[in-house]
């Protein structure tokens, strides 16, 4: 296998400054060190009021009343809202099922749903005046499992269902099944020699971005308004927003503010459409920023997950079958729930080889939080039970886990599970020779010439143990991300890319509706329009609804899709720029017409080198300007009966390789050092891959040990919605996470790259769960794993 | 009540303060200074971390009459913007981010010649040069951490500059580019460069 494949033709082949594959700095860097960068919660305007939302304390209930003359009575309130004030017929939203309501209607689904909505002249009187809005509930039972939602008598979480998976479900509380059949798997489960099944659980998680949701909504004089706001897609908000507001989209402007990250949690719509009605209503700018509190009620949650898994293999290890049941919990109201559906069944078996499998999986509707996108997206939860699935088949075939997986591991022209095969490099086995050969943490690593560092040991500061009673393990896990959307979506983005000479030098603008929610995207835009204009100066328009939609910043798809939006208008002004040149200066120079030519440094170059004209004169007084949206090849949707279908754009890999150390007298963990090989096809900007691969090894780190929201089986309710009390990883908690990164270029996607961001979220959890195993030795079939699941306490 | 203290070197009256009100939400929404982030106004995420008299703390935790005459340096007071504040429009020193100004911030994150002409500290640099700064809501509060540890510690060891740090939040960078930042500031201080 070749270490680096590199395509041909992936650019222009000039090589401007700055341009892709260099670790070029952010353009925002300078703002958000300085304070300056204006996140959404940081607006301010004239006259501006705070809105405050009225949330549901209990989870599932009629509303037998409301009262909102106290609220109404008290000094500074402007506006109060309810369902009786929502000024059009449509009053839900939602991404794919408008199932949402804005604001809830004689029911309540679920723990914290928005049930009205104030506007106050500060902060604290709007919640004060919402704290003096009295309903009544009358409680129902709550739906909170499987168990629950199918029984015989269950209540339905949504009467008279209409959306297009209700037809193909087996009961009204399941959102969408989506089975895969592929071989015979009962047939070939009589040839194996070794049959491994397990039970899995993996618990609520949250997306924990630090910036809340929040924004700034303005009343325009044309009646219209302007919505300043942290979101993943732009487009996608306006679609919902504008048809509950009865506005035409023209009149509802979106500009992206500062995003304070997302991993999924902004998908959906948070305070967008409640901020709008308050500023219509009371024609004043509304501003609305959650609290933590709010936050955790505030945004849908990572599925949590039953998985259910078989496995069998030949006493030589070659997998024979896989069957596998996974009964994720939607939560009250759909959101992404059926592309959630069809990602973790699609990717349940992992990046293997195996012919005759059996799956299906299923999301519920239940009285629990809502769940909906978080980074990995399905392919989370099935990566955690598929990867100790196979320690635990190698450990009944007395093979290395290692060793049994490469002997599986799929590779360029595997067919999946669906059918579909798998036409762009999949090195599988050599990333995990790759994380398997990285050198390990020495032994012992607390003890320093003044003893134990407690800082370096389970327990940390707490000063629990100086290495009394701690076990060293180690565990590896792969996984296999899809990148874009699937199952048939149009997914395309749009760019505006113009030319133009600014105060003598050429400049390019690139113009998109992407959200750069941290990820880089606009380090990468401004590369890319370097390497394919020849241009040092190019300038990021903000984002807003002013050009075509840019698709979701999800999905791992944003460098893939934009970033080839912008490569392809680039291209197009390109050749335009060239045709001009060529119209202007052609006769004096016969290459203008027989060479390849090039832009480079600002000037129009033959391949050979030879510089033809100065860009500015070129241009002379002319602007250059293309808009146009762009495709990657299309996809299919799964057939729902089967599962069969050429259902994604592209599968991402990454393997990691956990060190963990455990007080098995106390059950804590520390993660010693979490390596990760990823393949990346292309590195556009190495600074920024190597940041996202650290960043979502450590989101599956804090699955595996310490993040959970943790529900109430018995009210639905939140326990737990704080910093206080849901955990996620500090710096004391990362280890060191050091990255091999492998560039084998998809000849299908621009510049070969790969979509990265999502990947490594998959297989850290898994690794950092066999590694605690291969310490203790214990089964542990549930994430996070808490001390007392280690002390046998729980 | 009316609060007089001192932020980054200059007196600052706020005017009309009700009395449940943090100094975070003063610098926030009072005195035009948005760069202390609100990730969760209970004290855990370290994302409003000022020094007040030189002690770091969370400003989401402090009330505002508390700093009646004492000293705040946030993280817009690590280099000297003082001068780009007094020019933004807001005389009186007494409002929040006007909407123009954050329209004006956002058009000025053009390409990606960072750091031209705005004067940073080392910590601040180090952020940028490292690749620390993703979606930047810790950054602000991790910086003021930072720095006040390097003022302590000028060659901190790893375990030192995790426990120093380990009231900081990060959901973005899983903190080994923090780290970086840290180390590579904390050597071109020892380097005088």
């Amino acid at each position: 296998m070749p270490a680096n494949g590199v395509p041909t033709k992936i650019t222009q082949g000039s090589q401007t400054k700055g341009g892709i594959g260099e670790s070029t700095l952010r353009p925002d860097g300078t703002l958000k060190v300085t304070g300056e960068f204006a996140y959404s919660s940081d607006m301010w305007h004239e006259d501006m009021l705070w809105g405050q939302i009225l949330r549901s304390t209990v989870a599932h209930a009629e509303i037998v009343s409301i009262d909102t003359s106290q609220a109404l009575a008290l000094p500074g309130v402007y506006a109060v809202m309810t369902y009786d004030d929502l000024p059009t017929e449509v009053k839900n939203y939602g991404l794919e099922i408008q199932d949402t309501p804005v604001l809830a209607h004689g029911k309540v689904r679920h723990h914290g749903e928005p049930v009205a909505i104030v506007a106050a002249d500060h902060p604290e009187t709007a919640r004060r005046a919402a704290a003096k809005i009295h309903v009544e509930y009358r409680e129902l039972p709550v739906i909170t499992d499987e168990a629950s939602a199918v029984a015989p008598d269950a209540l339905l979480v949504h009467e008279g269902r209409d959306d297009h998976h209700a037809g193909h479900v087996p009961h009204p509380n399941v959102v969408h099944r989506q089975p895969i059949v592929r071989g015979d798997a009962a047939a070939a489960a009589r040839r194996a020699d070794a049959v491994v099944t397990g039970e899995y659980t993996f618990g609520m998680q949250d997306q924990a971005f630090l910036g809340p949701e929040s924004g700034l909504a303005v009343p325009e004089e044309d009646g219209g308004v302007h919505l300043y706001i942290a979101t993943q897609w732009l487009h996608s908000d306006l679609r919902q927003i504008a048809p509950v507001l009865g506005l035409p989209e023209d009149k509802v402007r979106m500009t992206l503010a500062g995003v304070g990250g997302a991993f999924g949690g902004r998908e959906d719509l948070s305070m967008q459409i409640h901020a709008c009605l308050l500023a219509l209503r009371t024609g004043k700018p509304v501003k609305i920023v959650y609290n933590r509190f709010e936050s955790f009620f505030g945004h849908v949650h990572r599925h949590p997950a039953k998985l259910y898994y078989e496995h069998g293999a030949t006493k030589d290890g070659k997998l024979t079958h896989i069957k596998c049941r996974i009964v994720l919990d939607g939560g009250a109201y759909a959101s992404a729930s059926p592309a959630v559906v069809g990602n973790a069944a699609s990717l349940s078996v992992g990046p293997y080889v195996v012919d005759d499998v059996d799956i299906e999986a299923i999301a519920l509707y239940t009285n629990n939080p809502p769940c909906g996108a978080m980074r990995g997206f399905g392919a989370v939860q099935a990566c955690f039970a598929y990867e100790a699935q196979m320690d635990k088949l190698a450990k009944k075939l007395g093979m290395d886990p290692v060793e049994l997986r490469r002997l599986n591991a799929m590779e360029q022209g595997t067919i999946m599970p669906t059918g579909q095969p798998v036409d762009s490099p999949a090195p599988v086995a050599e990333l995990l020779r790759r994380v398997k050969a990285m050198p390990m943490p020495p032994e012992r690593q607390w003890e320093s010439s003044e003893g134990a560092d407690v800082r370096q040991l389970p327990g940390g500061l707490s000063n629990t143990t100086h290495g009394e009673g701690v076990v060293r393990g180690v565990g590896y896990a792969v996984g296999i991300k899809n990148v874009g959307f699937s199952e048939g979506f149009d997914d395309y983005s749009t760019a505006r890319v113009r030319m133009e000479v600014v105060a003598g030098e050429p400049v390019a603008t690139v113009h998109t509706a992407m959200a750069e929610v941290g990820q880089g995207g606009v380090t990468v835009h401004a590369q890319i329009a370097r390497t394919e204009l020849g241009v040092t100066q190019v300038t990021i328009h903000p984002a807003d609804t002013q050009v075509g939609s840019a698709g979701s910043t999800s999905a791992s798809r944003q460098t893939y899709v934009t970033g080839g939006a912008v490569k392809n208008a680039c291209e197009l002004v390109r050749e335009k720029v060239l045709e001009i040149g060529r119209r202007r200066f052609g006769s004096h120079h016969p290459a203008w017409a027989t060479a390849e030519l090039l832009l480079e440094g600002g000037k129009v170059v033959t391949d050979a080198g030879e510089v033809l004209a100065d860009l500015v004169d070129v241009l002379e007084g002319e602007a250059v300007e293309i808009e146009r949206e762009w495709r990657h090849r299309p996809t299919e949707a799964f057939d729902l009966r089967t599962g069969q279908g050429n259902g994604h754009v592209q599968y991402s890999f990454a393997a990691h390789r956990a060190v963990v150390e455990v007080d098995t007298e106390l059950g804590l963990v520390k993660v010693i050092e979490l390596a990760c090989a990823q393949d990346v096809g292309k590195a556009l900007n190495p600074l920024s891959v190597v940041g996202q691969i650290q960043g979502g090894t450590t989101q599956g780190l804090g699955v595996a040990v310490m993040e959970e929201i943790i529900v109430d089986p018995k009210t639905a309710k939140v326990r737990n919605p704080s910093f206080t009390d849901y955990l996620i990883p500090t710096i004391l908690d990362t280890p060191t996470i050091p990255v091999d990164v492998l560039e084998l270029a998809d000849e299908h996607a621009p510049y070969g790259l790969r979509g990265i961001g999502e990947a490594p979220t998959l297989s850290s959890t898994p690794a950092v769960l066999a590694a605690i195993r291969a310490a203790t030795g214990l089964e542990l079939d549930r994430t996070p794993v808490r001390p007392e699941h280690l002390t046998g306490t729980a | 009540m009316r609060v007089n203290f001192t932020v980054n070197g200059r007196p600052q009256e706020a005017d009309d303060v009700w009395e449940g009100e943090s100094l975070l939400y003063v610098l926030r929404e009072r005195l035009g200074l948005p760069g202390s982030k609100n990730a969760c106004e209970q004290g855990e995420c370290g994302s409003c971390t000022v020094r007040l008299d030189g002690v770091p703390v969370c400003s989401c935790l402090v009330a505002a009459g508390q700093v009646e005459g004492r000293e705040v340096v946030t993280v817009e007071g690590l280099a000297d913007h003082a001068k780009q504040r007094a020019e933004g429009g807001c005389a009186n020193g007494a409002c929040g981010t006007s909407l123009d100004e954050a329209k004006a911030w956002q058009a000025k994150g053009t390409d990606s010649q960072t750091g031209e002409g705005t004067e940073l500290s080392p910590i601040q640099q180090a952020f940028i040069d490292a690749g620390a700064v993703q979606c930047g809501f810790c950054t602000p509060g991790l910086l003021v951490a930072a720095d006040e540890m390097l003022e302590r510690t000028p060659n901190p060891t790893d375990a030192d500059i995790r426990e120093a740090l380990s009231g900081n939040l990060c959901r973005c960078t899983g903190y080994e580019k923090i780290m970086d930042a840290v180390r590579l500031a904390a050597a071109r201080q020892s380097e005088g460069v």
